[in-house]
């Protein structure tokens, strides 16, 4: 199990370091296909595997919570490394062509920081350490940087500025926060053994009573505002929009898919010690409150965004809120046990909190795939101009208005069921109050969503547009359209593996009130 | 004593860099203090001993705890005071400039605003209970008034240069208070905070030079306001 945590580290590490010295650019693509696919087949063999319980002191092992979002991460990153195969060669056509106004940053530096960018993630999700977990979500933000800046032109570099200093600043603030935990975790009494900053022993000696809690009160305040930043919750989400926008598709994809994921993983990792000392309802009212601050905020961008890039980083917003949102409301875990065994609905937000984690991560990495086939044939980023999406390039243009449907939450998509079973969990608590905002929230973002993405692809092509001369080619359409095939799957039936990976992460943060 | 000149000096170098007009000035400073940090954590070390403070030489004993101080002092040494500084200037070389633009508030503002929240941070040390008695009483005001007049450096200068130094005075507070509040925190931990910052540092860099090369040399980031809703 150990060698196969450090082989998911090195693969792509070493990936990376290899496209950073290797001459000739096809190399270094087939190079990073390779390495995502050989990253995916370890991940996937790791999934095979029962989760063992994390003993203490452990640094690197993998519990619900990560395997689940480790699983995510791969399979996202493989889909992005297949469409950067062929997008990295068109844009060097492009830019031999002299159609784009951006010179772009060297293939070698782009790849291996995306390679970078994997281990750095994957890192993320096996710390058990909570030092360890700043260094390594930390160090996405640097590998990430480069993506972002790989246009270019100004509006990329002011992308790049802003998310390379706001995630700094912020992380900055959680590094403070973790401090402060190491200060709680000193103790209630004199001369006592400082506790390992690690997940498990932490969660022990909470529940012994060992820590100070008022220290991990402020402690988990910087945690959540600083990994905030970086997961893009309002109001500190704005590097998110610009980042994610700016970005080339296929890291647009990892950023809004993974990334935002990862973020959310810190945050969750010390409410799980703050649950384990009895603080756990405190931190649950702060989801609930930045949750739907987070799906507020979003819904007002939405509206009326005539960018259609900016449009899904806003989404990612208000998905995020909705995890975050389904993680306060919490309920009891058992019921999503029985979810586990006989399908019956659960009640237990921190399930639906998993399951919505997934089906955003799917549909929205599809989303920006395809947003990248439709700004390269339109050559525009603005709403306005695409017109005709299914008639001029007919895969794109439907796997975008399924995309679409499902992200806004129409059945049968997975979105549908995962944001319904949010709605139940906060019926079943009894919080009708949220019930009710998170209802009216949701059709605002419908109405924002569907009224701007749904016109780009029907309607009529605008006149002298070029025709489509070439059949889109597959790399731009296989992996959107398988990512949306298993949204789809999602929304009919979960398969047994995925059911005990979710309660399994879904016990990791469920707690009742 | 030596502990209490050196948080004295980092407090009063905080105040320097948010009225230093010459951007020059500002990363001097920032070295300064920076290397000034460097001994931090042998003198922690020296002091703690007895007064049974969390610091690991209280724990271990100082033959066992040395190298690991002595490791890390020598490090942040090299990368806060020299490293740091060295890589700002040579973006400031690329960019070719002299003077800051006016912060977002006046200069003779923003020190009375830096004044504000130190006292602000003394009154606030004050109150705080602390599980253990911390070594000094500066400390606490020193980690906390320079990690938040960092956050206003960053908020209220203009140029990447400044922001950046603002960002290093932050991660110095926020260190001053690692160093000395969570001392148990393993070596190769450190070592990696460090090193990230380290790397944000080198690719701030980078990006400055950029921005200064595409928009106009002094790198005023007013002028990034392309992307907006």
């Amino acid at each position: 199990m150990n060698l196969m945590l450090y082989a998911l580290i090195g693969l792509p590490t070493v990936a990376g370091v290899a496209a950073l010295l290797l001459r000739g650019n096809l190399v270094r693509r087939c190079l990073l296909v390779v390495a995502a696919l050989g990253h995916l087949g370890l991940t996937i063999a790791i999934w095979n595997q029962q989760v063992l319980p994390v003993e203490s002191g452990q640094w690197l092992a993998l519990d619900g919570p990560g395997k689940l979002f480790l699983g995510v991460m791969s399979l996202l990153f493989a889909a992005s490394a297949l469409y950067c195969f062929g997008y990295l060669e068109r844009e060097n056509l492009d830019l031999l062509a002299g159609r784009t106004d951006s010179t772009n940053e060297s293939e070698q530096i782009f790849i291996g920081c995306l390679l970078f960018f994997e281990a750095a993630m994957t890192l993320v999700t096996m710390s058990q350490h909570f030092g360890l977990l700043w260094v390594a979500i930390e160090a996405t933000t640097l590998a990430s940087a480069p993506l972002i800046y790989f246009h270019r032109h100004n509006r990329s570099l002011e992308a790049t500025w802003k998310y390379l200093l706001i995630c700094s600043v912020g992380i900055a603030l959680a590094l403070m926060g973790v401090f402060l935990l190491a200060v709680a975790a000193t103790g209630t009494t004199k001369g006592q053994e400082p506790i390992p900053l690690t997940v498990m022993d932490l969660i022990s000696a909470a529940a012994a009573g060992k820590l100070d809690h008022s220290w991990l009160h402020i402690g988990f305040l910087f945690v959540l505002v600083g990994f905030g930043t970086k997961m893009g919750l309002a109001p500190m989400h704005n590097a998110l929009p610009d980042a994610d926008s700016e970005a080339p598709s296929a890291v647009g994809a990892l950023l809004s898919g993974a990334l935002l994921n990862c973020a959310f993983l810190g945050i969750l990792r010390y409410y799980q010690v703050c649950a384990a000392a009895g603080e756990g309802a405190f931190c649950q009212q702060l989801f609930i409150i930045f949750g739907l601050l987070s799906m507020a905020v979003a819904g007002a961008f939405i509206i009326g965004q005539g960018d259609f890039r900016r449009l899904l980083a806003y989404s990612s917003i208000e998905h995020m809120g909705i995890i975050c949102l389904a993680v306060g409301i919490g309920g009891p875990v058992d019921a999503s046990l029985g979810f586990a065994s006989s399908g019956i609905a659960a009640s237990c937000g921190a399930f639906a909190a998993a399951l919505h984690s997934v089906n955003h991560s799917l549909t929205k990495a599809a989303l920006f795939l395809l947003s990248g086939n439709i700004r390269h044939f339109y050559n525009s980023r603005v709403a306005a101009d695409v017109r005709g999406a299914v008639h001029s390039i007919p895969w794109t243009g439907g796997l975008w208005v399924a995309c679409i449907l499902a992200i806004v939450g129409v059945p049968p998509f997975g979105p549908f069921l995962s944001e319904f079973l949010v709605l139940k969990a906060a019926l079943d608590q009894g919080q009708y109050f949220i019930a009710i905002l998170y209802l009216l929230l949701l059709a605002v973002v419908f109405v924002g969503m569907t009224s701007v993405a749904l016109s780009m692809a029907f309607g009529k092509p605008p006149e002298g547009e070029r025709e489509a001369t070439a059949p889109e080619p597959i790399w731009a359409v296989a992996p959107p359209a398988v990512l949306c095939l298993l949204v789809v799957a999602l929304g009919l039936y979960l398969p047994e593996q995925l059911k005990t990976a979710l309660v399994d992460a879904a016990a990791a943060w469920g707690v009742g009130k | 004593m030596m502990l209490e000149l050196v948080l004295v000096f980092v407090m009063l170098t905080t105040l320097a860099v948010t009225g230093a007009g010459r951007l020059d000035t500002c990363i001097r400073l920032v070295g300064f203090q920076g290397a000034a940090l460097g001994l931090l954590p042998v003198l922690l070390a020296m002091s703690g001993g007895e007064q049974g403070t969390l610091d690991t030489a209280a724990h271990t004993g100082w033959e066992n705890a040395g190298w690991r101080v002595l490791l890390l002092a020598l490090v942040g040494f090299v990368l806060k005071g020299l490293i740091f500084p060295g890589l700002l200037l040579h973006s400031l070389r690329a960019a070719d400039v002299r003077h800051d633009v006016e912060p977002v508030i006046g200069f003779g503002t923003s020190l009375m605003a830096a004044v504000l929240i130190l006292a602000g941070s003394f009154w606030l040390a004050a109150n705080m209970k602390l599980p253990h008695e911390a070594t000094s009483k500066l400390i606490l005001p020193a980690a906390l008034s320079t990690t938040l007049i960092g956050l206003l450096i960053i908020v209220i200068r203009r140029t990447a240069i400044t922001q950046t130094v603002g960002y290093l005075v932050m991660e110095n507070g926020i260190y001053i208070f690692g160093i000395a509040m969570a001392s148990e925190q393993p070596f190769l931990v450190e070592m990696g905070v460090l090193l990230d910052v380290f790397v944000a540092v080198f690719v701030m860099g980078i990006i400055i030079f950029h921005i200064s090369r595409d928009f106009d040399e002094r790198a005023d980031v007013d002028q990034l306001s392309e992307l907006k809703d």
